[in-house]
């Protein structure tokens, strides 16, 4: 249970790195923090204690065996972050490279 | 079926792939590529839709390699996927068939095009999954291709605006995944119609509404509801044209109302405290999306912020939840998607044609641009729903929904909102196309033929789709608002299909 409120803490302070940092730079960071407490969380939810991958083999028994699709959602999410965080790195070199700057409260050429 | 469902996913991530490969530096190629594959689509579409209609059980189940459901991922065609599938497909055939002369001011095309597909693949597979995490899957995939056509002009608001969008749709991502990582924990599955069954069975205790509410912030955020609405009047008028129409009349819809109609409605059962958010966000939504709009001079930009008000009026009679309010919901999403795609085209050959999109430097425009001007007149007017015109059969669906079910105040918020929505609408017809032609405007000239036949063909589409309530036509909308308003029961309907 304390993991999993560690999780939920960890997803706060990355929104919270989202929602009140200024640097564009800062907010990607804490966009990849909240990533990664949720892919932490997949692979908690998953795991049983002293368990082991389910794979089956010829005299082997396995009585205790931890969820092998919360590993197989993680890594999809791993993958789809990465193209996520990329695209917005490379979006965020290029806002640099216009105006100049990585904060955001200069950042304003769009009205409203 | 009469082509593979698989194709809905195949054909776009082919072509996608195949203008990557071939298209660069062959400007055509890639056109003639997208086009095709969303005019195939488009087809495939149209004939789901008549094949589940014409099945007895109203739903098609395709399983992917073989592996029977709840195991195995499925594509679901219901009335209300399918239906989804046709405004999405009709709308990226639209958008495609446009794109050729308004694009090339950009240069590498064949990019835009390879990203356009691969939009259309997330979208399709959001429809037609009937998975979560799938659903999750295809949601990231037309997110991400979204983002990168945002900023596809990459001048300094474009790369702001695709910022803005990009970190607000990751954010929505994360909450959508949380939701999905603690329905997984709780119920151990991720099937749709799965969890449904998982869920009526267990008692619905604190956990399952937290789930709720991080659902309704994740697709929240990607429909732009109200609180969350930041990032659309920015993102939406930086894209291209095509691209515009596309995000506002399918993408917020597909991955914000499709998707939250999909979860709020068939896996969590209707939550009544839900459906009372939906419907009060909704309102606020219009409210807000409708006064904000009145004082913009960017055409797109207002027509953004009336995105943001239509939008909301599908919410709230999403949010109203009586078989009639849906039935207007799904109805209104319909005449919104052609009429919005339809003007924001409009717009993109007024910027393309003038040079501007300002409406102050804009005047008189009717004599010089007919079609535009007289296209732009019947989706204004439809949108801000005037009698002959689908958009107010819609609203008034979704009006005498309210006040059926006794929301008189939502009702008449909703008819006010309806003559704001004309108001700037026909601000908007005075300032750009029927005032004295300003100087310097005289030597535009009508657009291309392609976008001309595309706009003229959206309006016609949004004058007769009022007969989709004819009694022939009507059960495309009944069955549809069916599969929604039956709420956890959907899980029978699936697993009827199954057998």
């Amino acid at each position: 249970m304390e993991l999993y409120l560690l999780c939920l803490a960890l997803f706060s302070i990355g929104l919270y790195g989202v929602v009140r940092k200024r640097n564009i730079i800062k907010i990607i960071i804490g966009l990849s923090i909240m990533e990664y407490a949720v892919n932490l969380f997949l692979v908690l939810i998953g795991y049983r204690m002293h368990g082991r991958a389910p794979i089956l083999a010829k005299d082997q028994q396995i009585l205790n065996m931890v969820d092998p699709l919360a590993q197989a959602m993680v890594l999809t999410t791993i993958v789809i972050g990465l193209a996520a965080i990329m695209l917005i790195v490379s979006i965020a070199v290029r806002v640099y490279e216009k105006y100049g700057t990585f904060d955001i409260t200069k950042i304003r050429k769009l009205k409203g | 079926m009469p082509l593979s469902p698989l194709l809905f996913i195949i054909i776009p991530l082919a072509a996608a792939f195949l203008v990557v490969l071939l298209g660069r530096g062959r400007e055509l190629l890639g056109y003639i590529f997208s086009c095709c594959s969303a005019f195939i689509l488009l087809f495939a579409s149209v004939s789901a839709l008549v094949f589940v209609h014409r099945l007895p059980s109203h739903i098609f189940i395709y399983n992917i390699g073989g592996w029977v459901m709840p195991f195995g991922i499925g594509l679901v065609f219901d009335a209300f996927s399918s239906l989804m599938l046709v405004v999405v497909n009709l709308i990226s055939f639209m958008a495609a068939v446009y794109s050729l002369r308004y694009i090339s001011r950009y240069t590498d095309t064949w990019k835009f095009y390879s990203l356009f597909m691969l939009m259309i693949a997330g979208l399709n597979g959001v429809v037609a999954s009937g998975d979560i995490f799938n659903m999750y899957v295809f949601l990231e995939i037309a997110s991400i291709s979204a983002y990168a056509l945002v900023a596809f002009g990459t001048e300094a608001q474009d790369l702001e605006a695709a910022f803005k969008y990009a970190i607000m749709g990751a954010v929505a991502s994360l909450f959508i995944l949380l939701g999905i990582a603690l329905l997984y924990s709780y119920a151990s599955t991720l099937n749709m119609a799965d969890l449904a069954l998982v869920l009526a069975e267990k008692p619905h205790g604190f956990l399952v509404s937290f789930i709720t509410a991080l659902f309704l912030v994740g697709f929240g955020l990607k429909a732009a509801m109200v609180p969350f609405h930041a990032w659309l009047p920015d993102a939406h008028p930086s894209a291209p044209a095509p691209i515009s129409a596309m995000l506002s009349a399918v993408v917020i819809k597909t991955l914000g109302v499709y998707a939250l109609a999909r979860v709020v409605f068939n896996i969590l059962g209707m939550p009544s405290k839900a459906l009372y958010v939906l419907m009060i966000l909704g309102a606020v939504s219009m409210i807000a999306g409708a006064a904000l709009a009145v004082n913009q001079r960017d055409i797109k930009r207002m027509l953004a912020y009336s995105s943001i008000s239509q939008v909301g009026y599908i919410l709230l009679a999403l949010g109203i939840g009586t078989p009639l309010a849906i039935i207007g919901a799904l109805f209104h999403l319909i005449n919104h998607a052609v009429g919005k795609s339809l003007l924001f085209l409009n717009s993109g050959a007024v910027d393309h044609a003038a040079g501007t999109r300002d409406m102050e430097k804009l005047g008189g425009l009717n004599k010089r641009m007919p079609v535009t001007a007289g296209t732009s007149l019947i989706g204004s007017l439809s949108i801000s729903g005037i009698p002959p015109f689908a958009g107010f059969w819609s609203k008034f669906l979704i009006i005498v929904a309210a006040a059926q079910s006794g929301h008189l105040i939502l009702a008449f918020i909703a008819v006010i909102v309806s003559v704001i929505t004309l108001v700037y609408y026909l601000k908007f017809q005075n300032k750009v196309f029927f005032s004295e032609l300003l100087q310097g405007l005289e030597k535009v000239k009508e657009v291309s033929l392609s976008m001309n036949i595309v706009v003229i063909s959206l309006a016609a589409i949004s004058i007769v789709a009022g007969l989709m309530l004819l009694p022939s036509l009507r059960p495309l909308l009944e069955r549809a608002a069916d599969v929604l308003a039956m709420g956890a029961n959907y899980k029978d309907l699936v697993m009827g299909g199954l057998r």
